[in-house]
């Protein structure tokens, strides 16, 4: 033996790596991240690490298997969750206004064999689902009005559309764990300028508002103040009119006469008789 | 020792088999006389055999590897620490290699604030908590480090860009904000989500979208924004346990809330009316209060006077009245006329000069 492999050192080798590669590609490993079809022939014989909502991460399923060299051929299927992306569309409501939307549906391949047979690999199924994803979503919105797809109410619209979508995947083995709109925009153009328009238009008008509301409250201010102050005098000068009347003359005089620092009345001449009340000493006569 | 001479065994075996390629450019005296029957070994003898020679010429007769290594080694002088030909270098160091990959596959030193991830063939098998932890080596047990305690942060919109969102008022609102997340359990993590920052991206992009759709716009933009960002933070961390993610959700934060630019305008003059509007009712304040000041001071100097007045009628009324006719008339141009019907002759303006220049 050793006498043959010192002759024929490199057939040794050459056999030696043939061998080990054998050995190795005979005991493959499933990652956590990974389901398995083992196809022999083109036939499937065994799945390796399928996923089971019993079984926790590290349970029985990935880790180290074997298979026949040459003979058997490995089929790789993600295990984790997966997403498929709908492309933009329009949505008419039932009252007829246009909305963009966006949406993605999160799955995970809950059956290996069933997608491998019918869908062969994991691209194919996201190119059948993408398609599906979007008429659910077209039918389900169209169903609407507008205000409802803003409206909480859309997490059902969402249901009917997992539901739908669910139908179709479960023929791939595959479950739509939830669908999401992702965005709900106004589309460019005559509906984005119109909503622009009506919310200038709400806003000029609140501004009005706001105005005409600040002057309400000022005038109420003002007369409040008005009424406060006529009690105050009503009260204060109430209890002698006559001698108000007098005291409000001789102030009324000296403003208008004289003014105060602010107001200097027009420069006046006083024509006066002797017969005036504050002449009469000044004549002399008795009274 | 008896240890090492066990492993010169096996590499020595390993060397037979796996390094045999090295054979032949030693030894390439050798192959030719097996060529006959090795019918693929032929060219391959050959080849090395006319490259190998100049260098070995010197060796020329080297029968085995094992040989030609003992030559070289013994060029080195001495038989290293290891009796009898098989101490060779060669062997050592490859010893030497197999020793470091087992520390440096073995040892695992977690950080604080990292977990290691370990699977064996593959297969989850447990969770490293910060330390130094020894696993089995490297081709059995693999250690992913995954970092925990680190807050990551997703921003999505920006200041720059226009990302509007339709409001429940079906308004239109440019919103930015950011989500922070970080790994709760990281072997969910690594295992159960094929994108997962996509996925918490876009989770944040449908959940933000869902709530604003609830609120007003004026909501959105003034005091409900706390709420909003508890709000999204809650569905998140709900719709993401959904997909067993074991990613936890920190927080949202709203940078910003603006209306379009396309009617900011609008919303400036509803500003400016509701500035208007305050210095109105300002303005209104002050008069009142100027208002209520100047009646309470009037009316209680008016108490004051009639307090006197009452103890003395007459005197005071009198008193009063020349007081002010005194204040009065100082102050004015005055003119006494004594005939009744003279008014209307006398030139005014004229005698108001005359009256004037004297007492300049």
């Amino acid at each position: 033996m050793t006498d043959y492999v010192r002759r024929h050192p490199i057939l040794t080798a050459i056999l030696a790596v043939l061998v080990l590669t054998l050995v190795l590609s005979s005991f493959p490993i499933v990652p956590e991240t990974k389901q398995a079809v083992v196809v022999r022939f083109g036939k499937p014989i065994r799945i390796l690490n399928s996923y089971n909502p019993r079984h926790p991460i590290g349970g029985p399923g990935a880790g180290i298997t074997y298979r026949l060299p040459v003979a058997d051929q490995i089929v790789w299927i993600d295990k984790r969750v997966l997403d498929v992306d709908m492309q933009r569309q329009q949505v008419l409501s039932t009252d007829q206004r246009r909305l963009e939307v966006d949406a993605f549906a999160r799955y995970r391949i809950v059956n290996p064999l069933l997608m491998f047979i019918r869908a062969r690999s994991e691209q194919q199924l996201q190119e059948q689902l993408k398609p599906i994803l979007g008429s659910e979503v077209r039918n389900e919105l169209g169903k609407r009005p507008f205000a409802a797809l803003l409206s909480p109410e859309r997490q059902g619209v969402m249901e009917n559309v997992r539901t739908g979508l669910n139908k179709i995947a479960s023929q791939y083995g595959a479950q739509i764990i939830d669908v999401r709109i992702k965005k709900t925009d106004l589309p460019d153009g005559a509906p984005l300028d119109s909503a622009f328009e009506r919310m200038r238009t709400a806003r000029l008008q609140e501004a009005r508002s706001i105005r005409a509301q600040g002057n309400k409250t000022a005038q109420i201010i003002q007369a409040e103040a008005d009424a406060e102050a006529s009690r105050t005098y009503a009260a204060s000068f109430g209890k002698d009119p006559q001698f108000y009347d007098f005291y409000r003359a001789m102030q009324s005089y000296r403003s208008t006469f004289i003014g105060d620092a602010q107001n200097k009345p027009a420069p006046t001449t006083i024509v006066l008789s002797p017969q005036n009340d504050y002449l009469k000493e000044f004549t002399g006569r008795p009274r | 020792m008896t240890i090492f001479s066990g492993l010169r065994g096996i590499t020595r075996g390993l060397l037979a088999d796996n390094k045999g390629p090295w054979g032949p450019s030693g030894g390439g005296d050798e192959p030719p006389p097996s060529d006959p029957p090795g019918g693929p070994s032929g060219p391959w003898g050959e080849t090395p055999r006319r490259r190998g020679r100049p260098k070995l010429v010197s060796t020329g007769e080297t029968v085995s590897l094992d040989e030609f290594i003992r030559r070289r080694f013994d060029r080195f002088g001495g038989g290293g620490g290891l009796p009898g030909r098989s101490g060779s270098l060669i062997l050592w160091a490859i010893v030497g290699l197999v020793v470091l990959w087992l520390l440096f596959t073995s040892f695992h030193s977690i950080a604080p604030g990292q977990r290691g991830v370990v699977t064996r063939f593959g297969r989850y098998s447990s969770t490293l908590g910060p330390g130094v932890t020894l696993t089995l080596p490297s081709p059995i047990d693999r250690v992913k480090k995954i970092d925990v305690e680190n807050i990551r942060s997703i921003d999505l919109g920006s200041a720059s860009t226009e990302d509007l969102m339709l409001t429940g008022d079906s308004n239109l609102i440019d919103i930015a904000y950011s989500v922070r997340w970080n790994i709760r359990t990281p072997e969910l993590y690594l295992f159960e989500l094929a994108q997962p920052d996509d996925t918490i991206r876009q989770v944040a992009e449908s959940t933000m979208r869902a709530v604003v759709a609830q609120v007003s716009l004026n909501d959105a933009m003034g005091d409900k924004r706390g709420l909003i960002e508890a709000q999204v933070a809650d569905n998140m961390q709900r719709i993401l346990d959904g997909y067993r993610s074991g990613v936890q959700i920190q927080g949202i934060a709203i940078k910003q809330a603006d209306p379009p630019d396309a009617v900011n305008d609008a919303f400036k003059q509803v500003t400016a009316a509701q500035q208007d509007a305050q210095s109105y009712i300002n303005q209104a304040r002050a008069y009142a209060l100027q208002l209520s000041a100047k009646s309470q001071g009037e009316a209680t100097s008016f108490d004051k006077v009639y307090e006197q007045y009452k103890l003395a009628p007459d005197v005071t009324r009198r008193r009063m009245y020349y007081e002010t006719m005194e204040q009065v008339l100082s102050k004015v141009d005055k003119t006494i006329i004594e005939a009744p019907g003279v008014t209307p002759y006398l030139p005014l303006p004229q005698v108001q000069k005359t009256v004037k220049e004297p007492a300049q």
